[in-house]
């Protein structure tokens, strides 16, 4: 605009606050500092009405995400599938972690877990916190899948911890044993691509089928690390190269979740064949 | 302007491409060419953001005052690219995940700010729009050049086509593991500048010095 000449009244002092602005040499501070606010203001508008306005579509996205990783870790997922109709065939609940008992208080298609984790009166700050969380939830969504005779075929359970960047948001499927991994997927994380972020390499993922828990004593054994330990091969899960702390991460928060303070008391009613 | 909008769109693609001759924007070329369908929605996304914040710099320029004309440009980037990012976890979760951070990264990619510097700061909104899309579509035809070669013989595919079955799925073809990591691309491109020059010589650099022949007596 300023490009254009006033040919009417060049020298009227009756000029627009507009065009006495634009009239004024850029250099001159006022001005500067001027435009330095207006464009933030105007950069900030257009950056949270994209935010917001593309909120609820980002939201169904990322749910959607999270279904497709529970169909996926449980083994069911086949690229361009239906997976709203594959999720159904899982049984949501929410589990009360410190008795292991499923509870009807909440809606468990409704039930959110990290606004869980976060409110004063369903969580709890912990102590003893290898993962990283800060403060758990006394209620988590896990996920039954029984097979067609109605028997108890796979539990897919909810697992979070911290690794180097972020916290990483997974989910472990467990065999009917209780035991016997079946898969371990993130779903969310921002760990470094190439290294960290090999967390979701296939072939790593790989190494997770058929790993077990706890050996024969019932001591939680599974590990993350650089070389086999005592416990032998079965519970060994090897560390990413390049990615010490995030495969550091992945090991605190799979031992965290699969101890007393997350999910065994679940998991032992499940090896005693009561879910 | 001596340059029609004809030239403005072609000459970044060979005469003036700004990764080939100028070498900008290498850093996000090398992640984001392991797979075409990446490549391409990285390229759009840097064309977009090019043209769009070519304009508004522009539209603004005679206005910007010059003490705080980088940070006036990075402002107006930086908005574009969080908008394109939200839009892509809206319309497109899959790739932006994908993409992650080099999304965001496009707002220090040199082209971008090369082009608002070198070229929006002096010319009318319209032509550093068309200059933007021009040095994006170079930008991505190199991006789709080497993710051509790179998905090809890396994994055997084409957009996520299988072309050529790899022996992990049964097939004969046996992939290229360095091709799907980013130095790989250090060399396609590498190989692409040697023959964007060796066609077009006029690209060769003069060399900054010369050894000098000298007789013996």
């Amino acid at each position: 605009m300023s490009d254009q000449d006033n040919p009417e009244e060049p020298q009227d002092q009756s000029q627009g606050l507009i065009r006495r602005f634009l009239d004024t040499p850029p250099d001159n501070v006022g001005k500067t500092v001027t435009v330095a606010l207006g464009l933030c203001l105007v950069a900030s508008m257009v950056v949270s009405a994209a935010a917001v306005s593309l909120r609820p579509l980002q939201e169904r996205n990322a749910a959607l995400d999270k279904q497709v990783n529970i169909v996926e870790v449980a083994g069911l997922y086949e690229p361009g599938m239906d997976v709203a109709t594959a999720f159904e065939s899982f049984e949501p609940h929410v589990l009360e972690l410190a008795t292991g008992e499923f509870t009807d208080q909440f809606d468990a298609y409704e039930f959110d877990d990290r606004a869980a984790a976060s409110d004063v009166t369903l969580s709890a700050p912990l102590d003893d916190d290898p993962a990283g969380i800060g403060r758990q939830a006394d209620y988590v969504t896990v996920y039954v899948l029984r097979d067609d005779a109605g028997a108890l075929d796979k539990v897919i359970l909810p697992v979070y911890g911290y690794g180097l960047w972020s916290t990483l948001y997974g989910f472990i499927a467990l065999e009917e044993d209780g035991n016997t991994i079946y898969g371990l997927q993130f779903y969310e994380h921002a760990e470094t691509p190439g290294l960290g972020a090999e967390v979701d390499n296939p072939r790593w993922k790989a190494l997770w089928r058929g790993k077990k828990l706890r050996d024969d004593e019932g001591d939680l054994e599974i590990n993350v690390g650089k070389s086999v330990t005592a416990a032998g091969p079965e519970y060994h899960v090897d560390a990413l190269s390049g990615a010490t702390l995030t495969s550091r991460g992945v090991d605190n928060l799979v031992r965290f979740w699969m101890s007393e303070q997350g999910f065994e008391p679940f998991l032992e009613r499940v090896r005693e064949g009561e879910i | 302007m001596a340059q029609t909008y004809r030239d403005m769109l072609v000459d970044p693609m060979v005469d003036n491409n700004p990764i080939t001759l100028q070498v900008l924007g290498i850093c996000s070329a090398l992640a984001v060419t392991s797979s075409l369908k990446v490549a391409l929605v990285m390229a759009i996304a840097v064309t977009l953001v090019t043209a769009f914040s070519s304009m508004f710099i522009s539209a603004l320029r005679s206005q910007i005052p010059s003490s705080i004309r980088i940070i006036v440009q990075m402002i107006i980037i930086a908005s574009l690219v969080i908008v394109v990012d939200q839009a892509l976890k809206a319309y497109a979760y899959e790739i932006s995940k994908t993409l992650s951070v080099f999304v965001g990264l496009i707002i220090t990619n040199c082209i971008v700010m090369g082009r608002a510097e070198a070229f929006a700061m002096k010319n009318p909104p319209i032509d550093s729009f068309i200059d933007g899309i021009g040095n994006g579509l170079g930008y991505g035809l190199i991006l789709m050049m080497v993710g051509f070669i790179r998905e090809l013989f890396g994994s055997g595919s084409l957009f996520g086509i299988t072309i050529m079955p790899t022996v992990n799925n049964g097939g004969w073809y046996v992939p290229n593991g360095l091709l799907l990591l980013p130095p790989s691309a250090f060399f396609v491109i590498g190989l692409l500048i040697w023959g964007f020059r060796t066609w077009k010589p006029a690209q060769v650099e003069e060399r900054e010095y010369r050894i000098q022949t000298v007789e013996a007596h």
